[in-house]
């Protein structure tokens, strides 16, 4: 079977989609002073550093950085069994900041449940908002991300695919059919 | 890659890969246990029975205490190895323990065999927490977990392993457990306590004496003496068995200066350790209880991957 | 006048250096004649073409739990398993409820083994009453009630001294005593051989030397004393060795192996599986060797089955508390035959061992084809390939460890006393 794929987001496309985003964290929050960013691995979190990086450019200086990972809270080991489980790290008090909770693909919404569980243990945030590079739809959870790169309409059975180099800079996003 | 064991019955059904998959699960797992709410829900709606047959505070409360960090409930229930005490056979209690639908049972038995006794014959997970002399896989989960924190890795280190072999499941488990990852073993303990053809389990060294084993070791494991089990045809007394086999300040000179102590507990301090050796810096015996939770967590979690699936498709 | 014809068999028996193709006649329970086509129209006729015709099997060490431990075996059911083994004699152990140590019992398994058993029954005397190795059973009496051999099977007799007077006092009836050989106190706890088995198991281990050291006292005692000793279910290299030299010096030994210590090593005590666990237990490939050159030197004169039969739930228990031993007799022919085939002993001599050669051991009048003699006579199909299942044993106990093996060669028809005790449909 012949699965065809298209680039959907070239890498001067993800960069210019992640430094809007950057802009719009800081434009809604009044600057970064109580911000912090958290992303989901994996491929949220490399995301996540690479905002932050635009955040210290903007700001001159970056926000504290955690990763989040979110096995243990997910709903679905019947169907998946165990599947490996990596750390989290948050080295900072979640208590009153507002968290940017970061994916690269939203889609049913259930990572985020699972993830923003996950926060809700490590402390008590003022605020989660939540952003991702791709929203391609068909959600099952009511929940809707605050800032998005780009909005794409996807088929349930097409894959997304957001692809790193070695430095793990984002390279390109693919739509994959099947 | 895919944990494939329903049961944790022993070390030696395990593989280099699945050993290094429950170390690292368990190191992820750790972080939990310094967060101030101690809960994952990950195992949300399980029930794991704490089967214990046998006396144990440590490691039952150890798997306990991982089952509820991971959201399980957990249920305890105590009982006496004698069938004839009880009134009823080891398959029976089980299987009313079964009906009951529990999703894992750990299971702590006087018997060598008694998990696997019981693996053939109910349908839910089965963890073995030590039986007889055959088997503690949990034990040498955390004792490979705490080495593997203090040393890098597991792979070439030199690992003494001194006292009574014979009767210990923990010194057979590790035994497997540190050949697998490519560790080297040294034993040794008096004469009544090694057991015949012991060096056929894996990369495993008999020695002559206490000194020989330690001598340039990167780890020194030290073996519980049980003074309610020793006969008077296997040791003269505890004070010649101090003197031979006990570690001291003085002959833990010989391992490597930055070796580590452990000891699967509970501690006779001035038989098998001086309390010197036992609170002093090279020891890491809490680093191993503190291990321990972390190890059954993963292995709890792995189990009920493997669980969970066969009774979806099935 | 009841006759039968056993018609074109292959006639062997290694007590005589019989081996030819022949009739046998049966006339009255005994046998007639042992001729080539032997011409008797209208006498009903069993076609042995194909067959070995054999003196019925005869098995030396059995228990047959009756007595009072009828729920795992009876002597109906014994013997039943018995002649379906192709046995056609077997002597029982005196380990029942109540001991075999006394007239009435072993009126008993003589009466109820005549009227209701399938085969001939040679109940086996306790050495000392209840064996409890304090006091000498009534040897005399026992005797002469039909007893041929003593035993405390099941335990050894570990006081030396009560063993001596035994065998002192054996001799003059023409007993034998049989030894169990065992040093208890080297046994301990043991519930498997001692070695790399055991260690990683994590089960205690009987060593080889539990059974040597009570091997050489008792073969030192039949030396001093002069009785006939058998030694039973020999087990180790250092027996088997122990009683070649007893018997080069002339001592009065004989000595018998199972099949499961020929076949089997303690490497199938893994899974702790309760039907590979026995007493003496399984041992070594080493071991297994020496019983192999055993039964082909001469060393071992017999094969027995050490048939013990075990309720289900005396086995379906946690390896340490399950109960020792392991059903036999309707395994016992194919496993001796499998020596044949794999080249240790040869056909004559695996039926010796398997009829004259444990008659002899306890001086049993049986285990012959001649004329006049009872007809006991079992018929073998060398070559019939089944597997064995629980259900279709005859045993009441289906504690086998071979289970789901395939097999190889039967009894076909087993003929006690001129009667079809056991045809297989």
């Amino acid at each position: 079977m012949v699965s065809a794929e298209t680039v959907i987001l070239d890498q001067a496309g993800v960069g210019r989609a992640l430094t809007r985003i950057a802009h719009e964290i800081l434009e809604r929050n009044k600057g970064s002073d109580q911000l912090v960013l958290v992303g989901i691995r994996s491929g949220g979190d490399l995301l996540a550093a690479e905002l932050n990086r635009r955040i210290a450019e903007i700001e001159g200086e970056g926000v504290p950085l955690g990763t989040v990972d979110i096995t243990m809270y997910r709903d679905d080991l019947a169907a998946r069994g165990s599947l490996p489980v990596g750390k989290t790290e948050i080295p900072f008090q979640l208590d009153g900041k507002q968290v940017i909770l970061v994916d690269d693909v939203l889609f049913t919404g259930r990572t985020i449940r699972s993830a923003m569980d996950a926060l809700m243990d490590f402390g008590r945030p003022s605020s989660i908002q939540l952003a991702v590079l791709i929203d391609r739809g068909h959600r099952e959870l009511p929940i809707r991300a605050d800032f998005v790169g780009r909005n794409v309409p996807t088929a349930r059975a097409e894959k997304i695919d957001v692809q790193f180099d070695e430095q793990s800079v984002p390279r390109e996003v693919r739509l994959i059919k099947p | 890659m895919a944990f494939g064991h329903k049961h944790i019955l022993g070390i030696e059904q395990l593989s280099r890969e699945d050993i290094q998959l429950i170390l690292d699960t368990g190191d992820a797992f750790k972080e939990i246990n310094s967060r101030d709410i101690k809960k994952v829900p990950t195992l949300r709606g399980k029930t794991i029975v704490n089967a214990f047959f046998e006396a144990s505070t440590r490691t039952r409360l150890s798997f306990e205490i991982a089952g509820k960090r991971l959201s399980a409930d957990t249920v305890n229930i105590a009982g006496s190895t004698s069938s004839v005490v009880k009134g009823e056979t080891l398959e029976d209690t089980a299987k009313n323990i079964e009906a009951m639908a529990p999703d894992i049972i750990v299971i702590r038995h006087g018997h060598s065999g008694a998990p696997h006794y019981l693996a053939e014959r109910v349908g839910c997970s089965i963890v073995n927490a030590g039986d007889g002399a055959h088997e503690h896989p949990s034990q040498a989960l955390l004792d490979l977990m705490t080495i593997r924190e203090h040393k890098g890795t597991i792979e070439g280190l030199e690992v003494a392993i001194v006292g009574d072999i014979t009767h210990s499941r923990v010194a057979r488990s590790d035994i497997y457990a540190l050949t697998r990852m490519g560790a080297r073993v040294r034993l040794a303990g008096p004469g009544t306590m090694i057991p015949p053809g012991i060096e056929k389990l894996g990369n495993v060294v008999v020695c002559r004496n206490m000194l020989d084993a330690i001598d340039n070791a990167d780890v020194v494991m030290m073996l519980r003496i049980q003074l309610e089990r020793q006969s008077k045809t296997l040791l003269p007394s505890l004070r010649e068995y101090a003197r031979f086999y006990g570690l001291n300040p003085k002959n833990i000179k010989l391992a490597k200066a930055d070796a580590i102590v452990m000891h699967p507990g509970p501690m006779n301090r001035g038989v098998e350790i001086s309390s010197y050796v036992a609170d002093g810096v090279q020891n890491v015996i809490l680093d191993q209880v503190a291990n321990g939770v972390a190890v059954r967590m993963a292995l709890l979690y792995l189990v009920s991957g493997v669980e969970a699936m066969e009774t979806q498709q099935g | 006048m009841s006759k039968l014809l056993i018609k074109g068999g292959r006639v062997l028996d290694p007590a005589q250096g019989l081996d030819k193709s022949c009739d046998i006649l049966v006339e009255d329970g005994r046998i007639a004649a042992i001729e080539a086509n032997i011409d008797a129209a209208g006498v009903e006729t069993i076609d042995a073409s194909g067959r070995l015709v054999t003196p019925g099997l005869v098995d030396i060490h059995v228990h047959l739990r009756d007595p009072g431990l009828e729920y795992k075996e009876d002597i109906v059911s014994g013997t039943q398993a018995a002649v379906a083994g192709g046995f056609t004699a077997v002597a029982c152990m005196p380990n029942t409820k109540p001991v075999n140590d006394s007239l009435a019992v072993t009126r008993y398994i003589l009466d109820k083994a005549a009227t209701e058993g399938h085969c001939r029954v040679f109940p086996i005397a306790s050495i000392t009453k209840g064996l409890a190795g304090d006091s000498l059973a009534e040897l005399g009496e026992l005797r002469e009630a039909g007893c041929y051999a003593a035993s405390d099977d099941g335990k050894p007799v570990a006081s030396s001294e009560m063993m001596r007077r035994a065998m002192e006092y054996a001799r003059p009836f023409d007993m034998t005593i049989v030894s169990h050989a065992e040093d208890l106190e080297l046994v301990g706890a043991g519930v498997m051989n001692e070695g790399p088995v055991a260690t990683e198991l994590g089960l205690k281990g009987i060593p080889w030397v539990a059974e040597d050291a009570a091997t050489a006292r008792d073969i030192m005692l039949a030396e001093l004393t002069g009785c006939h000793l058998h030694v039973a279910h020999v087990s180790t290299k250092g027996s088997v060795e122990l009683v070649r030299q007893a018997k080069q010096r002339g001592v009065n030994v004989t000595c018998e192996a199972t099949p499961h210590h020929f076949t089997l090593t303690d490497e199938a005590v893994r899974g702790y599986n309760t039907n590979a666990k026995m007493n003496p237990p399984l041992r070594s490939e080493q071991d297994r060797l020496a019983i192999c050159a055993g039964l082909a030197d001469g060393t071992i004169d017999a094969i027995a089955t050490d048939h013990a039969p075990h309720h289900l739930d005396e086995k379906n228990v946690e390896f340490n508390i399950a109960m020792n031993g392991i059903v036999g007799l309707e395994t016992a022919l194919p496993l001796t035959l499998q020596l044949v085939r794999d080249g240790v002993i040869d056909l004559t001599r695996a039926i010796e061992l398997l009829t004259s050669g444990p008659a002899r051991c306890l001086g049993l009048p049986v285990g012959r084809l001649e004329v006049g003699a009872a007809a006991d006579i079992t018929l073998i199909d060398p070559e019939q390939q089944w597997t064995v299942a629980a259900d279709q044993l005859h045993s009441k106990s289906k504690n086998s460890p071979f289970v789901g093996w395939s097999l190889q060669g039967g009894a076909v028809c087993t003929i006690v006393g001129g009667r079809v005790a056991f045809a297989r449909t």
